[in-house]
């Protein structure tokens, strides 16, 4: 017989038996959430980033913007074509470089440089450049990402490795008003 | 038949389903509802039935590898003996499923069948919309082309946007740090066991309470839903003027769905597969992506779309209008279930449709992106050219060379960014042309740093001549008073 207000003893025992489950599954948790989130973890320790070349300085022509590739440091052996990202290299005057990414600071789409007129154009939702890489016109907000870049030994090199986004593009330099400036 | 009928009792003797399939089978629903109105939500349910199945063939052969998925489709369009119309199925099927839903929910909302007590049968049919969108996005990825790695940047683009969880966000969607393999295995994930799994389980509960609540009744001008009493009304009506559901009313159901998928064949056939398009290679720029149907609205909203009203309409935009849908039958969950007398449901309807045709028909022509080769393959009208001065010619050479009708139509030919010229010359003077050139303005590019004067004088002298006959061009009246050698001029008409 079971006094009003106690506990039984199977009550009491399958009331055990959920926290034991809860706890069991706090501690599979952990390394679910780990494997998950581990993108975001390797991002903000900034691994993703790395110094890599674009080729001999001889490639790209005083005065002119030309595409260049290189092969994303993080890779895996099936990422195919997809881990080849290009970007626009522009000499400024021979002694000055700017490296662009190829994706328009509104949405990503890829931008073409029109040497005629001078101005990078965007097929998506018609987002326009100036050569140094501020806005012209169009739905973007700001100019084109650019990466940090140095001459090392006749090549050029850049800071690359993840895809610049208008939320995340911290690690890459800021065109605002025609001359470059760091964030 | 005596073999089946004893199969069939010793199966039933033990899974014990037979009576409550055939009370859920003949149970009575009003009989207005047997209506060719009422067949939308089963047919989208026929579709998803099609899509299961023609999943399944297509997971046979595709290879969820950025390297390879590419190629594995090519082999089922070319190679593998009828892959094309597998293919074809499965991709105007989610053209249809989306449809389907839509035009379920349309008819939903304008029957009042969201109020009082079905109101979360509502709100389990948006999330049921949310996930078929999400199939059908996801679904585009999957078709790893061109049009789905900028698709996947756009996507990024936007979830970057989200105030200090963006960059999470895009490194969670992308799998790394570019669009890439892991990218394309997560949403091969979404796309074959989290979102159908989601989608199951919601047309589960939202059928279950079909069942249970009973299907709306045909909505009758006058006939007002009130908590107190709905629920006795309509079990009087199903009472008193019901139907069997099963053979009654179900036979539309089945003739509708049956012609839903004889559609979607006749177009598989007709139009075939969906791509893919270019391969997925980043270093071919020369692409201008575009989402699939039903995003192109959103295209084209992007696009439209003041810089600074962007990121709060990309983020907050979606939140309000899934809070509508959801708070809807909360405000609205009682009083007239007629169109007839909820003009204002009527009126949202059409505003909602026109505004999504109107959005969807403006991305058929991109009005707001520059023509990538108008300079380069569309030539200058003659009309344009015929007895103009050398000096005029060489303008419209800098015209085309300059790329400004990449951005600017004449004769209705070239892009359409910017405003058409073939009447330039009335609006702005010489003066204003040079200005408006040099300096740009008004979403023009400044060209003052990339033409030469010479380079000026030729483009600004050909679009003087830009005019219709017998209207002159504009001209600034104090220019030619100051430059007037004496001061008479001013009252010498020219």
């Amino acid at each position: 017989m079971t006094l009003p207000g106690s506990v039984t003893r199977r009550d009491l025992l399958m009331k055990l038996g959920l926290l034991f489950n809860g706890i069991v599954a706090a501690i599979l948790a952990v390394p679910i959430v780990r494997y998950i989130m581990s993108p975001v973890a390797h991002a903000r320790k900034g691994q993703y980033d790395s110094w890599l070349s674009l080729g001999d300085l001889g490639q790209f022509p005083t005065g002119q913007t030309r595409l260049a590739i290189y092969r994303n440091p993080v890779v895996n052996p099936w990422d195919g074509d997809t881990a080849d990202i290009p970007c626009w290299v522009r000499n400024v005057d021979g002694q000055q470089f700017q490296v662009f990414a190829i994706n328009c600071a509104h949405l990503g789409c890829p931008v073409r440089w029109f040497p005629q007129s001078s101005l990078f154009m965007c097929p998506c939702h018609g987002g326009v450049y100036y050569q140094d890489g501020s806005r012209a016109s169009g739905p973007p907000e700001r100019g084109l990402f650019q990466y940090h870049h140095k001459v090392e030994n006749g090549e050029l090199l850049i800071k690359a490795g993840e895809v610049p986004t208008p939320g995340s593009a911290s690690n890459l330099t800021s065109i605002t008003s025609g001359l470059p400036r760091c964030v | 038949m005596r073999l089946m009928e004893t199969i069939g009792k010793w199966l039933d003797d033990r899974l014990q389903v037979g009576a409550t399939l055939r009370e859920t089978a003949e149970h009575p629903v009003p009989r207005e509802t047997a209506s060719w109105f009422y067949v939308f939500g089963s047919a989208a349910f026929v579709v998803f039935m099609l899509q299961i199945v023609t999943g399944i063939m297509l997971a046979l052969i595709y290879v969820p590898s950025a390297g390879e998925a590419w190629n594995s489709l090519q082999t089922l369009n070319h190679s593998v003996t009828l892959g094309w119309f597998i293919r074809a199925l499965h991709g105007w099927g989610s053209e249809f499923m989306v449809a389907m839903v839509l035009i379920h929910m349309v008819q939903v909302f304008l029957f009042g069948a969201y109020k009082y007590p079905r109101e979360l049968t509502w709100m389990v049919g948006v999330l049921l919309l949310l996930v078929t969108l999400g199939m059908a996005f996801t679904g585009q990825v999957l078709r790893f082309d061109q049009d789905a790695y900028w698709g996947l940047g756009i996507g990024a683009s936007i979830a970057s946007r989200v105030p200090v969880m963006g960059p999470w966000a895009v490194n969670l969607m992308l799998g790394g740090p570019i669009i890439a393999g892991a990218t394309l295995s997560r949403f091969f994930a979404l796309h074959v066991f989290v979102i159908p799994g989601l989608l199951i389980a919601f047309v589960g509960v939202h059928l279950l309470m079909v069942i249970k609540l009973g299907i709306n009744e045909w909505p009758m001008p006058g006939r007002v839903v009130r908590k107190a009493t709905y629920l006795k009304e309509y079990h009087e009506l199903t009472k008193k003027d019901g139907i069997p559901f099963v053979p009654t009313a179900v036979w539309k159901d089945l003739f509708f769905g049956g012609f839903i998928l004889l559609s979607i064949a006749a177009c598989a056939l007709y139009f075939g597969p969906f791509g893919p398009s270019g391969r997925p290679d980043p270093t071919i720029i020369q692409t201008a992506p575009r989402p699939d149907f039903f995003f192109l609205w959103l295209y084209a909203v992007l696009s439209l779309l003041p810089p600074s009203m962007e990121t709060p309409a990309l983020l907050v935009g979606p939140v309000v209008a899934l809070l509508a849908l959801f708070l809807l039958p909360f405000i609205f969950g009682e009083g007239e279930k007629s169109w007839r007398r909820r003009p204002i449901a009527v009126l949202s309807i059409l505003l909602v449709a026109v505004s999504l045709g109107t959005f969807t028909h403006l991305s058929g022509y991109t009005p707001w992106s520059p023509v990538m080769d108008a300079w380069s393959s569309t030539p200058i009208p003659p009309q344009y050219l015929r007895n103009r001065s050398a000096l005029e010619r060489q303008g419209a050479l800098v015209f085309q060379l300059k790329q400004c009708h990449n951005c600017h139509a004449l004769d209705n030919q070239g892009g359409k960014r910017g405003p058409a010229l073939d009447s330039v010359a009335v609006l702005l003077t010489h003066d204003q042309l040079i200005r408006q050139v040099i300096q740009g303005g008004g979403n023009m590019p400044a060209y003052g740093k990339n033409l030469s004067p010479a380079e000026t004088t030729a483009l600004v002298a050909f679009l003087e001549t830009l005019h219709p006959p017998g209207q002159p061009p504009a001209r600034d009246v104090s220019r030619a008073a100051a430059l007037a050698p004496d001061r008479g001029a001013l009252s010498t008409p020219p």
